[in-house]
């Protein structure tokens, strides 16, 4: 798809210096809509969700949804951001069907929060402190869909589609400032801060936090510069990229070709880029220049929004236990030595991990599921672990199983195989698949006896005292079972069979 | 007014038509029907006042029909009726209601019906008041003549030649014209009281925020306002009390409970309160006979016991100018859902290609008439990137030097007093090629807008060089409307004593014109042109 040329990473790495930056979406869980008394909901019939607020019919007004502004409030305060006392919406002027009034009602020069910080941990441990510019608050646009044409995008589709449902949620827009600095560790870094922020979101428990609902979106902007220059170089702003591995490719894909546009003399052009997740790279979108023209000013129709020390000491004593001192509790009572821990942190199942242990399982089971089977099938299927869908009540059922001696550990791999492919419960797997290890001793009893006349010379070495051949008896019983006995069982009864104590 | 058995229902006004409504000396049904005749009579035909663009005949009488068998019933549900019950209002078609088209005097609109009402609607109904229909205005409100509505002017019952003033010409003129005792307006910078004043009737802008916007099709929301429109005082109080108060629907809606405007105009005393004459509000620029007018009321009230003192506003002057640019630049945003995607008017372009954006064009340029145009222009203009400082920045700033001529004013005086428009009602036509012209029309209603403080206008007589209205101007500060009311009918009491009635006893008699439905009328002719 993409024709642009690329360095290789080490190479752009070599000659010049990233810079990055970061705009994230955020959708609020609120029950109702930012300014309008319509439902929050993801995935309802198109067009159900609104009323005359969100449809932009004239005469409405918008109410601002108080419960967003505290939201919105406790991500500031957990992005250790300043929270001001007084600010204001403004409109955003721009005419785009997805957007009912053709304009958006956004906070512009007042964020609710600004000037804050997070610390992000890298894989080996060390500590990159990310600068937040501002949170600040908007509604969100509607969906368009373009149909005809190709690539559903707009240009040279026949016809588009609107769905006003998500026109008017909450959004929190969280705006980094340039991060310097990160130099060959950026996409690492990218992706970690990404998943910072939505591990804070989540905690909170203002946003359903999941990215590939669009409920946490990220724009990421690349800019190169050569090493030792302060100038930053020209950026490009790849949009929606929209899972944590995506962000690390993206930064990654962009800074390979911003070192390439470098290499042959051209300037970067200042732009939109569209992440193409198939491909792995981006192209180009819309020219975005400095001077975009959206006619910001006050929104007449809302008050200012005063936000007392008060009400915000209020909210801060809500905020929950901070991530970082999360991690510290739980590898405590999870007691996984600190190799075992980060390994959980940089596979990105440690929510996963504890939503099993949750739902029944022990700490050492779900560390053993997680890592030793379900972040290995992502990274073949090329997705974040926690996007394959496994339930961890399926992980509680298959271990149970296991525990009870249903299955054993080979058959539940093939069961989690048939759970990934939606062949449906485990139980229902092991029972269309026939994979419930023989525990009934009659059918075992006849292929033993099989067995034993089979290899007679076998037989008798077995009634001398060399115990070792029974492995070739157990392995007759279990080729004739089709390894769905249980060994140990069969070993007990041939030994029982033969009058021979083991 | 001076009433006796024999005075037509049309020309009773609202407190008066609530008595007899009260004593079941009438029927509700035989009051709307009036009205009804009335409307038929003189609001079609090519001379017609044209004050409606609908006419809500059928649910009028229904609702009539229900406050007469509550009536009639009696016990609690009859007690429980609001007193305005059974009065009609005719309603200015800008604000949303289902059941009725709403057009905001647009071609963008057209055939456009609400899916919900607004909230001042819904306190109509909940009054069960009957709704007689939707009036006239300049398309969006944007005008002081109703020329600029898409579906032809509304003539002034005094003089079928002249403007009703505008934006809510048809409300003035339902009004003045005996169509309707009651009508709700809009006064963005004057929309309610200069038609009031060029139609010899009573308009009132209340406090910002003291009657809810929600459903009123915004043109410029930090100045819009809905408000009575009557032909009394008092009528104007009842009204205000049946729409006003805090609405969780419009974020800039006062939390305040509503005073007792009805009681503050029953008071009728003004002994003692201090008027002031605003330097800048007369003199140059006024016509004589409405300087004539203004002074007679002020040796009125001076009669009466009110001490007039004189206050200056000195950046009353750069009103105007701010005005301009604020009233476009909040138009310019408000308008721009009126794209043809989601409702309303929608035409193609007439070459290919069909795009989303040509589309937008296409309809917006067909949809918006010259005014609207200018106006959407000259506010994205105001809001661009390099010039926002300079005209939106200012014109704030402007606002807020305004707010504090009118603090430094009202520590001087309790009521603040001017003409409400520096000439009575000009010919259609005049000023129509002349946009700077009409919008000095105004002049002295703006002020009020820019600082959100609540403004009445009164009839002050007739000028003696044409014999059309004048309008008087009160001024409270935000939040005192009830001093309006309070000076108000004591100014009208000793005006009709020294005319010997009310001032629309004087207008001349409307002939009736043949029936024809007006709205059909108008726009046809307009698309024959």
């Amino acid at each position: 798809m993409s024709t642009d040329a690329i360095l290789s990473f080490e190479e752009a790495m070599e000659k010049y210096d990233p810079v990055l930056g970061f705009e994230v979406h955020v959708e609020l869980n609120t029950k109702t809509k930012m300014f309008s008394s319509a439902p929050n909901v993801f995935g309802d019939e198109p067009n159900t969700n609104v009323n005359e607020v969100d449809l932009g019919m004239p005469g409405v007004l918008p109410v601002l949804n108080r419960t967003a502004v505290e939201s919105s409030i406790k991500i500031g305060l957990a992005l250790n951001c300043k929270i001001a006392d007084y600010c204001r919406f403004a409109r955003k002027n721009y005419f785009y069907p997805d957007t009912p009034k053709n304009f958006q009602t956004s906070q512009y020069d007042e964020p609710i929060a600004y000037d804050g910080y997070l610390d992000i941990e890298l894989s080996d441990g060390t500590v990159f402190r990310v600068e937040i510019e501002r949170a600040h608050m908007e509604e969100d646009a509607g969906k368009l869909t373009h149909l005809g044409g190709s690539a559903g995008r707009i240009q040279g589709a026949d016809y588009s589609l609107v769905d006003y449902n998500r026109a008017g949620v909450p959004l929190v827009e969280i705006v980094t400032k340039p991060i310097e600095g990160a130099g060959s560790r950026a996409p690492e870094l990218a992706k970690a801060y990404v998943a910072a922020v939505r591990e804070i979101v989540k905690n909170l428990g203002v946003s359903d936090a999941k990215m590939e609902r669009g409920n946490v979106r990220c724009d990421a902007n690349v800019s190169l510069r050569p090493h030792g220059r302060e100038r930053f170089g020209i950026r490009s702003e790849t949009k929606n990229v929209n899972s944590l591995r995506a962000v690390e490719h993206a930064v990654r894909y962009e800074i390979q070709r911003h070192a390439a546009v470098l290499d042959s003399g051209e300037p970067v052009i200042q732009e939109t880029r569209h992440w193409h997740e198939d491909t792995r790279t981006t192209t180009s979108g819309r020219a975005k220049s400095d001077a975009d023209d959206y006619r910001y000013f006050p929104e007449p129709d809302l008050v200012p929004v005063v936000a007392s020390r008060e009400w915000v000491e209020e909210l801060r004593a809500t905020l929950p236990e901070p991530p970082a001192a999360r991690r510290k509790r739980l590898q405590a009572d999870w007691g996984y030595s600190d190799l075992e821990f980060r390994d959980v942190v940089n596979a990105g199942v440690m929510d996963e991990i504890e939503e099993t242990i949750a739902a029944g399982a022990t700490a050492s089971v779900a560390r053993k599921w997680w890592m030793g089977e379900i972040v290995g099938r992502a990274k073949n299927a090329d997705v974040d672990p926690g996007q394959l869908g496994v339930e961890p009540a399926t992980i509680v059922e298959l271990s149970k199983m296991v525990e009870e001696g249903k299955i054993n550990n080979k058959m539940a791999t093939e069961v989690l195989d048939g759970v990934l492919a939606g062949e449906g419960t485990p139980a229902e797997i092991v029972e269309k698949r026939g994979l419930a290890v023989v525990s009934d001793d009659g059918p075992l009893l006849e292929a033993i006896d099989a067995a034993l006349a089979a290899q007679p010379d076998v037989a008798d070495k077995i009634r001398a005292g060399k115990l070792q051949a029974i492995g070739a008896i157990v392995g007759g019983v279990m080729k004739a079972t089709r390894g769905q006995a249980d060994a140990g069982r069969v070993k007990e009864l041939i030994l029982e069979k033969l009058g021979v104590s083991a | 007014m001076t009433e006796n058995n024999s005075t037509p229902l049309i020309r009773l006004s609202a407190a008066q038509l609530a008595a007899k409504l009260a004593a079941r000396e009438v029927t509700a049904v035989e009051v709307v029907q009036a009205h009804l005749d009335r409307i038929a009579a003189v609001d079609g035909g090519e001379r017609g006042v044209h004050a409606f663009l609908h006419v809500n005949a059928e649910e009028a009488l229904a609702v009539a029909a229900e406050v007469d068998a509550i009536r009639a019933a009696g016990g609690a549900a009859a007690e429980e009726l609001h007193e305005l019950a059974g009065v009609p209002i005719a309603v200015k078609d800008l604000i949303v209601t289902i059941g009725q088209p709403t057009t905001a005097g647009s071609k963008i609109l057209e055939g456009w019906h609400s899916p919900y009402d607004a909230t001042v609607v819904q306190k109509l109904r909940a009054a069960k008041m009957p709704i007689l229909g939707k009036t006239n205005l300049d398309e969006f409100a944007m005008g002081s003549s109703t020329e600029h509505s898409a579906f032809g002017p509304t003539r002034n019952p005094w003089d079928l030649d002249r403007i009703p003033g505008g934006s809510g010409g048809g409300s003035a003129a339902a009004v003045a014209a005996f169509e309707a005792p009651l009508a709700l307006g809009t006064d963005t910078g004057g929309s309610i009281r200069q038609p009031g004043a060029v139609t010899g009737t009573v308009g009132v802008k209340p406090t910002y925020g003291g009657v809810s916007r929600y459903g009123a099709i915004a043109m410029a929301s930090s100045l819009d306002q809905i408000g009575p429109v009557s032909r009394t005082v008092l009528d104007s109080a009842l009204l205000h009390q049946v729409i006003g108060g805090h609405d969780p629907h419009d974020s800039t809606s006062l939390p305040d409970p509503l005073a007792d405007l009805a009681a503050a105009a029953r008071l009728g005393n003004v002994d003692g309160m201090k008027i002031g004459i605003i330097k800048e509000l007369h003199g140059e620029g006024y016509q004589a006979g409405v300087e004539n007018r203004f002074n007679e009321s002020l040796e009125l009230l001076r009669q009466a016991g009110a001490e007039i003192v004189e206050v200056s506003c000195p950046n009353f002057k750069y009103a105007l100018g701010a005005y301009y640019l604020i009233m476009p630049s909040e138009a310019s945003s408000n308008l721009a859902k009126f794209d043809g995607v989601r409702y309303g008017l929608r035409v193609l372009p007439e070459e290919p290609p069909l795009t989303i954006e040509r589309v937008m064009g296409a309809t917006r340029a067909a949809g918006f008439g010259d005014e609207v145009k200018r106006r959407v222009i000259l506010g994205t203009y105001a809001l661009s990137a390099g010039y926002y400082d300079a005209y939106y920045g200012s014109a704030q700033k402007v606002r807020t030097l305004i707010q504090r001529d009118f603090d430094a004013a009202f520590a001087k005086a309790d009521v603040l007093i001017s003409p409400t428009a520096p000439t009575t009602a000009f010919k259609l036509g005049e000023k129509l090629d002349d946009p700077l012209a009409m919008y000095l029309n105004d002049v002295a209603t703006i002020p009020a807008n820019m600082a959100g403080v609540p403004g009445l206008s009164l009839p002050g007589g007739l000028a003696d060089e044409d014999g059309l209205p004048v309008g008087i101007q009160l001024l409270a500060p935000a939040r005192e409307d009830a001093r309006l009311y309070r000076v108000g009918a004591v100014l009208e009491s000793l005006l009709e004593e020294k005319w010997g009635g009310p001032l629309l006893d004087s207008a001349p008699e409307l002939t009736a014109s043949p029936v024809v439905e007006p709205v059909e009328t108008l726009v046809d002719a307009q698309e024959a042109k």
